[in-house]
């Protein structure tokens, strides 16, 4: 299915909930809106013609001069295609959530896709994304978020981040030795 | 030496006490089982039989920091993993002694500049003996590293003990990590 025809289902569909799309590009891809996706994502999974039973990444990128935060969920349709041949037919699509960078809020898919569980965590850990009802979330000083997955549960600041500035020690381990901080202020 | 000469029975050996001490010491040097990263497959290389790790009676491998006399700390050390370091090496018994694998260890590597969770060199954690330069050094250069920790061993002596006064220390960095 092309990636058009995908598209046109879910603006059938969530009419209202689709921000945006572009297909001129590599990565062809929708924007959904941040407080409808577990609704589409359940949709796009159960659907009988999309069928999107794999999630197989979620990146998420930082927008600084936009000032947004931006959660990319690539999403694959794999099943079974033609009993001669045996070859197994993919179809790719990509969903991309927008959110404010103060205040990155979008809720959980790990239900959908139990794949997106560690996937979420990461995108919190090192972009602070904070994905609401997160099956394996913990209470921190702003609320309920996703628990860290790499670094220290104690870590402060989202490294990945574009204005992350590095941590000048560590319990009383100095974390920049020779030289101030190297990297651009923004 | 007349005065010494056939004036006891065979099987009479005469040493300095320093001399066989440090003999049994670098002669049995029991690494731990230890690697964080990329530089642990070379230490595995240097362990298995082309580089062979028991020519230098330094072999065997011991899981537990309890039995082991040198820990090679084999890869990036991150700031989560720092103190897991010092918790072992506190666990050691003395005598014993570190050896820092790789550019990680050495001083951070790669990592220095952009790597936001990299421990700046192992040193800042534990004490270092010997560092092995490398990305991740060739067993060749470990083996180089593990023959002057023998050298070094060999020109301890029992009249300073490193690890006496450094002892009290040593307990305190263990009570402000766990």
């Amino acid at each position: 299915m092309a990636p058009e025809e995908i598209a046109n289902i879910l603006k059938d569909k969530f009419s209202d909930k689709i921000t945006g799309s572009g297909f001129e590009t590599a990565h062809p891809h929708v924007f959904v809106e941040a407080k409808a996706w577990p609704e589409v994502a359940r949709f796009m999974k159960d659907d009988p013609q999309l069928r999107m039973n794999l999630l197989r990444s979620i990146t998420s990128v930082d927008m600084l001069e936009d000032d947004e935060l931006i959660a990319v969920y690539d999403l694959c349709a794999c099943r079974p295609g033609d009993r001669e041949t045996e070859m197994w037919e993919f179809d790719e699509f990509c969903v991309k959530v927008k959110v404010p960078r103060n205040n990155p809020h979008i809720p959980s898919v790990a239900d959908v896709w139990s794949a997106a569980d560690w996937h979420e965590r990461e995108a919190y850990d090192l972009m602070g994304i904070v994905f609401d009802d997160h099956p394996d979330s913990v209470l921190g000083p702003e609320g309920r978020h996703p628990r860290r997955i790499l670094c220290p549960d104690d870590w402060e600041g989202y490294p990945l981040r574009k204005d992350y500035r590095f941590p000048m020690e560590y319990h009383g381990i100095p974390a920049v030795t020779e030289y101030e901080q190297t990297r651009p202020v923004h | 030496m007349s005065w010494i000469e056939n004036r006891f029975e065979e099987g009479l050996i005469v040493t300095s006490l320093d001399w066989a001490i440090n003999w049994g010491r670098r002669s049995s040097i029991w690494p731990m089982t230890f690697g964080l990263a990329c530089c642990a497959i070379e230490m595995m290389a240097f362990g298995a039989s082309r580089f062979d790790i028991d020519r230098f009676r330094a072999g065997a491998f011991r899981a537990s920091p309890r039995q082991a006399d040198l820990m090679i700390v084999a890869g990036t050390v991150t700031f989560k993993m720092a103190s897991r370091v010092k918790r072992l090496y506190n666990q050691m018994p003395e005598p014993k002694y570190v050896m820092a694998m790789g550019a990680c260890t050495v001083g951070g590597g790669p990592y220095f500049k952009q790597g936001y969770h990299v421990v700046k060199g192992v040193d800042l954690v534990v004490p270092v003996d010997i560092y092995v330069p490398g990305c991740p050094p060739r067993p060749e250069t470990l083996m180089e590293g593990l023959m002057r920790l023998q050298d070094k061993i060999k020109n301890q002596t029992l009249a300073r003990d490193r690890w006496l006064n450094a002892k009290d220390e040593a307990l305190d960095t263990a009570a402000t990590t766990v």
